[in-house]
This record gives structure tokens, sequence and C-alpha cells, in this order.
């Protein structure tokens, strides 16, 4: 959780804004430390976590919200958060062997022209069969969706199309029936100019994410170059739908990334420039 | 731990005893020793080296066990294979096991032309008996707390082959896609990523119960000879099937302890998108661009040179930073016993600027 950004953001563990769909995005950059920040926040918000951590091992999430202060492992036997290792999954997919009992979420990696349908039910058997049934010893605040990331579902078949939707039906359930949070992480690498009439599949799937959220992170590099101590620069622009019209606000911050944390200025006013 | 070693082609190399006492200091490790491998100082991951020192700086101590190093290779191939040849070598001298996949050669020919490891330090040569401080007689002549990273990494005369004896030492598992025939081209990826598996179960490579490292050396992927399209047409059919294969190898890498280097020729890949997804999906990622048969090879600035080094991506495992390198324009020459990386155009010092420093650059920047 980084303390700078929830004050730009107006959140805190206590008070944050319910039914949110929070999109993360980077250019030629890496917005994953901001997945770390919305994991860390939710967890001590005390909210019932699902966690699709489709490109890396549990152990690196694990180490480094570690060093955020929030303890993974405690998270799961406690049983507020869900994680599911897609990379852990989806060898037993990827290389069949007869006796295999494993998750059928990452089941479109077989034929990923069906579709994200198999993702999206593991989603919600976990998300629908916590509201019902036996009452949970603890009680837990509303529902939070994170994914990291939906681009390496683009890298491994699916359409856009497909990413799309499932987004969509997340949002649909996550939001608007169980009034909770989806936070969501796409990544491009292009330049804005370039239009691929054929491909750009990144490119779309950016644009169409943007519509659906009510708040998105933009990370880039500096546009000026390299820089040791400012690592890039990032735009948050809210997308609040209020009564008539819609109001989008946008704002501009340089972060720099160290051990523990991020720090986030207004542009110009970095440590190492004053 | 690493004792400096003096005999490499020897079986049975005798240690010399360390302590002169009986005291034993009782340590509970979680760290797993490995010969040929060292805890990185930054994050206390476990690093091996590549072979290369220089490349082993670059990489921030070396590869992280567990981790892909993609190369984009150079126009015509040869110094990316060259650098593939190092990692494989220095995994022969480490005793590590190896895995070699290629299409075009056989991979026992990438192996057979190695380099012979070439030590930088002395041998030891029999001492006078000490007579005062004979208590110490025992104990080998350098001893520091950092003596492990002075003997990371090995160095390499790529004029000789290794010897048959240390060659045949290593256990070395191949894989030479025409004797795996496959009917459709995305067979061949998965045939591959079973193979490994099976070498992975087989050898006993798990995170839990092993005591070896597994080198993964995987050559020219993405070529027309694995049966992909990649980098012969604008559209690729199967556009997904490397990055599926990536996304695999990443899974098996990560639950157990090998490390893989890939060489992708990244030339021919029109598609830049492709080429990100696929540099996303390996942790780290170096791509070579030599100035063999390009204006640059008459260049006098680049005279010392064989070619550019660009990194493309630094992985940040199991932390929030990455070490970024402090130079973005590197470049690379290829010696008989050394490969080295260095920065290309380094900064006029401008403590100790004078007249005919100056006279210098500006003659310099003439010639442009």
């Amino acid at each position: 959780m980084f303390t700078e950004l929830n004050s730009i953001l107006n959140t805190t563990p206590d008070s944050f804004t319910q039914g949110d769909f929070i999109l993360l995005s980077d250019r030629q950059s890496d917005a994953s430390f901001l997945i770390h920040h919305f994991l860390s926040l939710y967890l001590r918000a005390r909210c019932k976590v699902w966690f699709l951590g489709l490109v890396q091992s549990f152990n690196h999430y694990s180490a480094i919200s570690q060093r955020l202060g929030v303890s993974l492992t405690q998270a799961k036997e406690k049983g507020q958060l869900v994680f599911l290792e897609g990379l852990n999954e989806s060898l037993s997919v990827l290389i069949p062997r007869e006796a295999d009992t494993g998750s059928e979420a990452m089941g479109f990696l077989r034929d990923p022209a069906v579709g994200l349908k198999s993702l999206y039910e593991f989603v919600r058997t976990s998300a629908t069969s916590s509201g019902g049934g036996e009452p949970e010893p603890e009680e837990w605040g509303p529902p939070v969706l994170l994914v990291d990331d939906l681009s390496v579902l683009l890298s491994l078949g699916a359409s856009v199309g497909a990413v799309l939707d499932f987004s969509h039906y997340c949002r649909a359930t996550v939001c608007s029936q169980l009034q909770g949070n989806v936070v969501m992480l796409a990544r491009c690498d292009g330049e804005e100019e370039e239009e691929d009439g054929d491909d750009g599949g990144s490119e779309r799937l950016l644009r169409g994410l943007t519509h659906q959220c009510s708040l998105t992170l933009h990370v880039q590099g500096l546009p000026t170059g390299y820089c040791r101590d400012i690592h890039g620069q990032v735009e948050v622009c809210w997308r609040r739908r209020r009564g008539d019209g819609r109001c989008t606000q946008k704002k501009l911050f340089q972060y720099k990334v160290h051990d523990k944390g991020a720090s986030f200025f207004a542009p110009g006013t970095s440590s190492a420039v004053l | 731990m690493a004792a400096p070693v003096s005999t490499v082609g020897k079986p049975s190399t005798e240690r010399s005893p360390f302590n002169t006492t009986s005291f034993q200091k009782k340590t509970r490790t979680k760290l797993i020793s490995i010969p040929g491998t060292r805890p990185s100082v930054q994050n206390g991951q476990l690093l091996v080296s590549t072979g290369v020192t220089s490349l082993d700086y670059l990489l921030g101590g070396g590869l992280a066990v567990g981790t892909v190093l993609l190369i984009e290779e150079d126009r015509y191939d040869s110094y990316s294979r060259m650098i593939l040849k190092y990692f494989l070598a220095e995994g022969v001298v480490c005793r590590h096991e190896l895995f070699v996949a290629a299409a075009q050669d056989n991979p026992d020919d990438i192996l057979q032309v190695g380099e012979e490891p070439r030590l930088s330090c002395e041998p030891q040569d029999s001492l006078d008996a000490m007579k005062i401080a004979w208590r110490y007689q025992n104990l080998p002549k350098v001893q520091s707390a950092l003596a492990s990273s002075s003997r990371f990494g090995h160095y390499y005369d790529v004029s000789k082959t290794m010897e048959p004896e240390i060659r045949q030492a290593a256990k070395c598992h191949c894989f030479y896609l025409p004797e795996h025939p496959t009917h459709t081209m995305l067979e061949s990826y998965s045939a591959l990523l079973k193979s490994l598996q099976e070498v992975i179960n087989r050898e006993g490579f798990d995170v839990t119960k092993s005591r070896n490292i597994l080198r993964i050396g995987l050559h020219s992927l993405g070529s027309a000879l694995w049966g992909d399209d990649l980098s012969c047409h604008d559209n690729p059919r199967n556009g997904h099937a490397l990055t599926t294969f990536l996304y695999g190898l990443r899974a098996l890498l990560r639950s157990s302890l090998s490390v893989a280097v890939v060489t992708v020729p990244s030339h021919l890949i029109q598609d830049r998108a492709l080429m990100g997804s696929i540099t996303r999906l390996c942790d780290n990622a170096i791509a070579l661009e030599s100035f063999k048969g390009s204006e640059r090879e008459t260049n006098p600035l680049y005279k010392d040179y064989h070619g550019l080094l660009h990194v493309r991506q630094v992985p940040h495992l199991n932390c929030l930073a990455s070490k970024l390198p402090d130079h973005k324009d590197l470049a690379f020459k290829l010696k008989r016993k050394q490969f080295t990386i260095e920065v290309s155009c380094p900064q006029p010092s401008v403590t100790n600027i004078n007249k005919a420093t100056l006279t210098n650059i500006f003659a310099l920047s003439e010639t442009f």
C-alpha cells in the first residue's frame, strides 16, 4: 500500500468507493507495482479478494506483499484470499497426463478459440459460493477481483473479443451484482500513433477496457528519456458517470519505485532535482 | 564454499581441510549450497553465472535460477551462438546438467566445439613448510569472506575445444527436432515442453529434492526450422505457438531448479507487438547487433568493438524495484580469451578536463 497513492486517489483501507472498475495500463513500461498496491490495500481493508495471478508464481507476490506488510499465506489460510496460480494450473493443461485433477480454470489453453468461459466460471463459482452456503467464521468486506494481467491472455491465443467479454462478465458479476471492485492490468507495447490495421490487439483491448472502467492509471516512461531517479509517469483519470453527463478528471504524476514502495510526486519535484 | 579449483579435469578433487579446530558453527542455512551458484546480494536469490563475466555484471550478478534469458540474435547468429556456448560450457565446468535443443544443428555439435576453461589464478605450487605459523599450513592461500565472488564464473579460451574428459563428465540431454517428427507446427513446441518436463521429473530437479541445477539452452526458437511461420509471414497463422511455449517454460522453471537461455531471430520477426509479448514472457532480455556487413564496421568510433548490445528487459522477481543498468549504450567485443561488454561512449570526465582532451573530443566529433 503506497500512502501517497492513497492520498492521490482519496482511498484508505477504511473508506473506498464500491462498484469501481479500475484499469491499470502501461505502455513500454511496467505497471505491475500498482497491482501490489491494490492487493495490499484491499487485504488491509478486510475485503474478500480473488487474485488471478497469471504471470508470476505465488512466491513472487507473497515476497513483495511481505515487504508491504501483508502476509498472503495467512490471508489464504484464513480464507480471505483466493489465489489462482496460472502458471501451475497451465502445466497440467499444456502437458496432459492421465490422472489429472486440476481445476479447469486454465482450460482455454487447449483451444483458445473457444473463449475464456472456463476462467469466468472459476470466478463466478468462487464468488457466489461464498455468498450462500454456510456462514463463514469471519465476516469479510465487499469482494474484490484482481487480474494480473489481461494481455498475457492475448499472448496465449485468446481473441480481443473474448478478453473483452470476460472483463464485461466479471464487471457485471462483481461490480454490479455483488457491489465489489475489479482491478485489471493490461499492457501495451507499441507507440500510440501506430495503427496496425490487422493487429494492434492490445491497443483495441486497451481502448475497449478504458470505456468500461471508472478509474484508469496509465504508466509510461518519461517523454524526455531514461532517468535513473524518476522511473516514469502515471496519468490518473477519473471517469465518473454522474447523472446526465460524464465528468473526466486527469492528473499527471511522476513516480519512483523503491524497495518497500513507490513515491509519487508532481512533475518536476523529484527529490533528485530539488 | 568456493575453494579455488586448480584441477578441473580430475574427477575427485581433494578438499583441503579448512578448519583447524573441531568447533562447528551451528547454522540453519535455508539456502541450498550447490556448486556454481551464489546468493544475490540484492535480494537473496540464487544466481548462476552465464559464462561471460561482464554479462553477469550487467544482469545484476548473474542469472537467477528459475528465470529465462532471451537473446535476440544478431544477423548471422554468430555472437548469440557464442554466448549460448559460454553458458553451456560454464555448466560443464560447474558440473551442472545440461539440456540443449536445436532444430538446425545437432545439439552435440553445439557442445562439441566448446571452449577450454582457463583459470585466472596460478596453480598452487608446493609451499615451503611453515615454521612458525604451522597451524595455518593447510588453509588456502587467499581466504576472505567474499572469496566466492571472486571465483564466480570462469574464463574460456575460444580457440581451443574442451577436453573430451571434461565434456563426458557432464550429463547432457539433447533434443534434436528432426528426431522428433511431428505432424503439425504446434506440436514441435509442445513436444519440446513435454521432453523438458520429463527430464525435470526424471532427474529430480524439483525444488524440494534437488541438489543440482539444470541449464537449458534453446537455440533459435521462432525460426522456420521449428515449423513456425513467425519469421516468414507478416500475419502468422498461429502467432501464439511460441508465446504459449514460453508461458509453459516459465511455469516449468519457476517450479524447479533450472535456468534457461533462449535465442530468437528477432531480426526476422516483423511484428513488433509480437516481439514485445515474447520479451515480456521472458525475464531477462538482451539484443545483439553485430557490425558485420554494415557500414558501422568501418566507423572509427566502433573500431574496437564487434557489435552493440541492448538491454531490453531486466527482471524484478520477488522485489518491487529492479536494478536498471547505468548506461544504455553498450558494445561488446569477442577476443580469444574473453567476451567483454563495455560502455561504448564513455562520458568525458569533467574533473580533469584540460586542453588536450578538449581538442581530442572536438576532433572526434568532427568525423561525424
